[in-house]
């Protein structure tokens, strides 16, 4: 790693004010996808401002109509809170499939859509929920927040503060992992949110996108059958070492089905 | 320098640190802890776990002044003063769950905290919490075993 000055601000002002004041600084959360970075030195910061001691960014609260949960929450906390699992399931089980429990413990909401990596489970269902990010300076639906390929809406020294989500009638995340990884190789998240079906699939593009149609089949009759001869074509997604574009189309197919059953009580994912 | 004011294995520490010391060697070469090991260094197999604050972490995953005001606990914390080993230390002893050891802490303190949050894992259960463990020389069917004789599951 290269050198740099640490610093861990207690309140938000005081955060954006260090981030202003320094030449190249970058927020660390839990530091699971910015330590590896830095310590292949494929970065630099000057300054890396800990999010740890800021109050606002921790917790979560369930209010009638939404959950709302603050940047710096766990994935452990988000896979084992009861309230969680009880008003957003498909969420909580989501959470409970990233990486491992170590990285589970460290890793952090906040820090997982900052980063949008386009294998990150927590985008899938930020779009499929119709969720809304606050930040320090305004409030970004996630259909506006994941840009592209590690890009967000978010500016230079823009702070996440927390995820607000309306509560579904249904949700469900199903995800092929890549066996070494442990990312997703392609994942579907399946919800009804104010009456309507939304899915999105992360891991297969650049970018988290929505199954558009296949919603519209499901909006008549949310059940599995309904995606019976629905096929995504293999255009533009992704191609690597892991899995060829048809073998995602495939699975794309293959786990929307899955979810949507898993929303509907039949099978794991929620 | 900053100052890491912090606990290990139940003792005060206060130490100078430079901001790029990972927790990992904060422990091995600031504390002589050398128990904890460094497989990948990339945050992959699990080697450098320990307890922060009651949690199993990848500490070459970690600043050491992420821990500021932290609890650590390392493996060589687990067994008794008078060298009595810790229920999992003795399981996997007697399961031959170490063949090189290599990965042995890290299994080890995995397995401690896995146990704490589900006292009767089923072996599936205990194949997916230790999915952040990388074992070289692959004996994870005894590791299986010796963790569900340490939660009393195996009789005898
Ligand atoms: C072995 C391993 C396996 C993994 N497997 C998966 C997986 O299966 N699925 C998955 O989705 N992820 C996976 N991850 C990633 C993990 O989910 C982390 O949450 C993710 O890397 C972000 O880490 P972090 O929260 O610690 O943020 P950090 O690493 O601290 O920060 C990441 C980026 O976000 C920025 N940032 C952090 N917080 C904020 C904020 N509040 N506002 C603005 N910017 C912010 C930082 O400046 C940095 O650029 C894995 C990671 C590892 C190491
Ligand atoms: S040395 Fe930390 S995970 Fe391998
Ligand atoms: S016993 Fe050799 S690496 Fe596990």
């Amino acid at each position: 790693m290269y050198p740099f000055l640490y610093q861990r601000p207690t309140s938000l002002d005081d955060a954006l004010k260090s981030f202003r004041s320094a030449d190249d600084a970058c927020y660390l959360a839990g530091g699971q996808t910015l330590l590896p970075v830095m310590k292949q030195r494929l970065a630099m910061p000057s300054d890396v401002i800990d999010l740890a001691s800021i109050g606002e960014l921790r917790g979560f609260t369930v209010a009638q109509d939404r959950l709302s949960i603050g940047a710096m929450t766990s994935h452990a906390v988000v896979a084992q809170a009861a309230e969680i699992k009880s008003c957003i399931p498909g969420l909580s089980h989501l959470a409970g499939t990233i990486g491992d429990p170590h990285v589970r413990n460290r890793g952090t909401l906040g820090g997982s859509i900052a980063n949008n990596d386009p294998a990150a489970d927590y985008p899938a269902a930020l779009v499929a929920l119709d969720a809304v990010i606050h930040t320090d300076r305004r409030e970004i639906a996630a259909a506006d927040f994941f840009k592209e390929l590690f890009e967000t809406a978010l500016e230079g020294d823009e702070l996440v503060v927390r995820v607000e989500f309306p509560l579904p009638q249904k949700s469900a995340y199903i995800k092929f992992p890549n066996p070494a990884s442990r990312y997703a190789m392609v994942g579907v998240f399946a919800a009804v949110v104010s009456g309507a079906a939304r899915l999105a699939a992360t891991g297969a593009r650049s970018c988290v996108f929505r199954l558009h149609q296949m919603e519209q089949a499901l909006d008549k009759n949310f059940d599995a059958a309904a995606l019976a001869g629905h096929s995504l074509s293999a255009e533009g997604l992704t191609v690597d070492m892991h899995a060829s574009a048809e073998y995602r189309a495939h699975l794309i197919g293959v786990l929307a089905r899955r979810a949507v059953d898993a929303a509907n009580g039949r099978g794991s994912g929620s | 320098m900053p100052v890491l004011n912090t606990r290990v294995n139940g003792k005060t520490v206060q130490k100078e640190i430079k901001p790029t010391t990972l927790l990992v060697a904060f422990l091995r070469d600031g504390m002589g802890l050398t128990g904890t090991h460094v497989g990948c260094d990339t945050s992959q197999c699990g080697a450098c776990v320990v307890h922060v604050d009651g949690v199993a972490v990848k500490s070459c995953t970690m600043l050491a002044l992420q821990a500021e005001g932290a609890d650590i606990q390392t493996i060589e914390d687990l067994a008794g003063d008078d060298g009595t080993l810790h229920p999992v230390q003795q399981a996997f002893q007697k399961h031959h769950a170490l063949q090189c050891g290599f990965c042995t802490p890290g299994m080890i303190m995995a397995s401690v905290a896995l146990l704490s949050a589900n006292p009767r894992p089923s072996p599936a259960q205990i194949r997916h919490g230790l999915e952040g463990n990388i074992c070289r020389c692959t004996g994870y069917q005894n590791i299986v075993n010796a963790v569900l004789d340490a939660s009393g599951q195996l009789g005898g």
